[in-house]
């Protein structure tokens, strides 16, 4: 095995030897510039995780904005659902009203046929 | 997870909306770090925190728990990241990062060993910034925040083995900027 084939592999492996078959294991153990670039690779790791605990400061005012932006949304959502409700409630006025009409309208002409009848 | 932030995760997952406000406060530097460390530039970190805690707002009623809060979020700041590059891809030219101050929270060691790692972790960052967003975005979330491939393909929007790929470029990248074996030094110094 070259080292130029095990480049890749120990790129993936990430300093880890149990993720490489024993034939690149076994060429690292006689690979001086293998032996080197793994070293490397768990050096970068390891420095890949320290900046997890390296926190940014934010500029000032980024919390207040998103709190802004959570309220306006929830007066939104408010809106809405009082907008909702008020057509919920025309819908079914108008629906009642429709409803009381034609009953009477039925009434009338029933009350009408009959007077014609008699 | 810290009871406290546990605590408030229940209340907000109840609909409870000043947990969730306090939820914001205490892990906002978090998700702004993240933000930037996948945008690289502050104005664009900014928009993806607000879009990332509105998104969390409408939809902290279906998490589920299983995983944790802080993993959680930051799916969702990967997610807005990544549409927030496309935006930028589409709508502007790549702009500058400015040197954001870090703040050190690492515990004290001896001086010598602490100006090391102060100076690799400089030049880490420098190099993860002069990374394609494609490539930074991958090794950012995988080797970074410990997120799972599954889960940056995922949120990413891509195959879980172009994921793979896309690590193994960025970490054989850095290395080669950062440790050059005999060499290398000439390409790294060209990168």
């Amino acid at each position: 095995m070259q080292c130029e084939q095990l480049t890749d592999l120990l790129a993936a492996a990430g300093g880890e030897t149990q993720m490489l078959d024993p034939e690149g294991r076994g060429h690292i153990e006689g690979c001086l510039r293998c032996q080197a670039e793994l070293a490397q690779y768990r050096k970068l790791l390891k420095a890949l995780q320290t900046l997890r605990t390296d926190l940014l400061t934010p500029a000032p005012g980024l919390v207040t904005d998103v709190l802004l932006r959570l309220e306006q949304r929830g007066e939104r959502k408010a809106v809405k659902s009082i907008l909702q409700g008020r057509k919920a409630a025309y819908v079914t006025g108008i629906a009642a009203a429709s409803l009381a009409a034609g009953g009477a309208a039925a009434i009338v002409y029933s009350r009408r046929k009959f007077r014609v009848a008699g | 997870m810290p009871d406290e932030l546990a605590q408030l995760v229940a209340a907000a997952r109840g609909g409870d909306r000043a947990a969730f406000e306090e939820l914001v406060r205490a892990t906002s530097a978090e998700t702004y770090t993240l933000a930037f460390r996948l945008v690289g530039n502050e104005e664009d970190a900014r928009d993806v925190v607000q879009e990332t805690y509105l998104r969390a707002y409408k939809g902290i009623g279906k998490f589920r728990g299983d995983a944790q809060f802080s993993t959680w979020l930051y799916r969702i700041t990967a997610n807005c990241a990544a549409t927030q590059l496309g935006r930028r891809k589409r709508h502007r030219h790549e702009d500058l990062a400015d040197d954001a101050p870090l703040a050190d929270t690492s515990p004290d060691r001896d001086p010598l060993a602490r100006a090391e790692a102060e100076s690799l972790r400089e030049r880490l960052t420098e190099a993860l910034e002069d990374l394609p967003p494609r490539l930074r975005s991958v090794i950012v979330l995988r080797d970074v925040y410990d997120l799972p491939h599954e889960a940056i393909a995922a949120e990413l929007g891509i195959s879980e083995s172009a994921a793979k790929v896309r690590l193994h470029r960025a970490r054989r990248r850095l290395r080669e900027r950062l440790f050059p074996l005999p060499g290398e030094e000439a390409e790294a110094h060209a990168m």
